[in-house]
């Protein structure tokens, strides 16, 4: 019994089917629990006012945004490696969540921007690069979409996913040389000086937890939906064959 | 490995089109800028390094689907893949190839254009060895993208897709060196890491081309 024995398809819709309610529930319960204390249980910030609020949904948005193209990475590299077809799926069911997330931490931190800085948009570094993950995302799913065979897709989307990966931390460092820009810095190290303050941040690791919870949950499903869609693509060509 | 090089260059300059077709793009980019923004010369002088480097972005781009498309289609490439040399010395050689075409020819027409938008006279120096630095990287990342789409038949629009977020660094870099040149400040800093995003794309993307091609070619 080894853990790659949980990459066999049978196997995986096998233990996702029961574990999947209790992931989306556990989601359901940290963000219930940390959107509500976070919204209604936190005082105000003496200069921000209520718009600091906006931190519970930007902030989880943001770090999935990076930690789902990691997903994705380690994914590529296991189908390169050990080319199980469970795991390119994955790499591929997670890239619109991605790109989902990208999306909302560029909105919500537009949203907040604006009261804030007096601009939804400026080119900040941080604002810069997670446009250029924007792009890279595009570019991942258009690829999955345009390769028909799904073996060569496979392939083809795992080296993108491995030289964008190098290509997106260079730009990360390259708009660095600008300047620092408008965006705070780490709001969540460990180290208390630099983090935001405690009253926020207990709520924002509960809504964490549940994004990643969520993300986990969402990741699942879509993998299931892709293995269906791949059987039902092999029998309708077996029975195309008969 | 020398006589695909000169196999390539000479169907890039006798085939027609792909040779000069980059340099008349770039030409034209370079004068319709003017029309957009307008005849203000202190204006066209500071957006001018930007405005060259992204130009001869987009004219590199334009011929990166040519660099495996024929040879995929006639066969070739899958000879080229049975040959003793390597396929990694091959893309080695292709981009070389498509440099030679487009960024050689681009980087010593830029100086030219660059009086076009007034360019600050102490940047001409920097325009020419950042581009002469940069050009040789986004050709070895477009012979990457190219190898990615060469399988598709419409990939052209997905390589500029696939393409373009590659490029962010080596323009951020390269734009910079010129900016930072026309202001009078260092751009030894620019420069030296443009080097070393060219330096690592030859050392690291001609066995990611490989590796794509084969897949292609499977």
């Amino acid at each position: 019994m080894s853990f790659w024995e949980y990459a066999n398809p049978k196997k995986f819709m096998g233990w996702t089917a029961p574990v999947l309610p209790y992931v989306f529930g556990a989601a359901a319960l940290c963000l219930t629990v940390g959107l509500i204390w976070g919204f209604f249980f936190t005082p105000d910030d003496f200069r921000q006012g209520s718009t600091v609020k906006i931190i519970y949904l930007h902030v989880p948005a943001a770090t999935m945004a990076t930690g789902t193209w990691f997903m994705m990475l380690a994914a590529s590299l296991v189908w390169i490696v050990r080319r199980h077809h469970v795991s390119a799926l994955a790499a591929r069911a997670a890239a619109p969540i991605g790109l989902t997330m990208t999306l909302i931490g560029l909105l919500t931190g537009a949203i907040w921007g604006q009261p804030m800085w007096g601009t939804y948009w400026a080119w900040d570094p941080r604002l810069t690069s997670f446009l250029i993950l924007f792009l890279f995302y595009l570019g991942y799913i258009a690829m999955w979409e345009a390769i028909e065979d799904p073996d060569t897709a496979a392939d083809l989307t795992s080296v993108l996913c491995m030289v964008g990966s190098i290509f997106a931390i260079l730009s990360r460092y390259a708009v660095n040389f600008w300047n620092q820009g408008l965006h705070q810095g780490a709001s969540l190290s460990l180290d208390a000086e630099e983090h935001v303050s405690d009253v926020f941040w207990q709520p924002l690791v509960i809504c964490i937890v549940g994004f990643v919870l969520l993300f986990v949950g969402l990741v699942l499903m879509r993998t299931r939906t892709e293995i269906r869609a791949r059987r039902i693509r092999a029998l309708e060509a077996r029975a195309r064959r008969a | 490995m020398i006589a695909l090089l000169l196999r390539d260059l000479r169907l890039a300059v006798r085939a027609g089109g792909g040779f000069g077709l980059g340099l008349a793009f770039f030409l034209i980019v370079i004068i319709l800028v003017p029309f957009g923004v307008g005849p203000q010369v202190d204006l066209l002088t500071r957006i001018a390094p930007g405005i060259l480097w992204v130009a001869s972005l987009l004219a590199a781009l334009l011929s990166l689907d040519r660099i495996f498309a024929l040879d995929f289609e006639d066969g070739s490439l899958g000879l080229l893949a049975t040959s003793p040399l390597p396929l990694e010395g091959a893309a080695l050689m292709k981009a070389l190839a498509h440099w030679i075409t487009t960024g050689l020819p681009l980087t010593i027409v830029a100086p030219a254009l660059g009086f076009l938008l007034s360019l600050a006279s102490e940047a001409y120096s920097y325009l020419l060895l950042s581009l002469l630095l940069g050009t040789p990287a986004l050709s070895m990342i477009g012979t990457f993208g190219a190898a990615l789409t060469v399988g598709l038949r419409r990939g052209g629009l997905l390589l500029s897709l696939l393409v373009l977020p590659l490029y962010v660094p080596t323009l951020i870099f390269g734009a910079e060196a010129v900016r930072r040149g026309a202001d009078g400040l260092d751009a030894t800093g620019a420069l030296i890491l443009l080097g070393m995003i060219t330096a690592g794309c030859f050392a690291l993307l001609p066995f990611a081309t490989a590796a794509t091609l084969r897949m292609n070619l499977r």
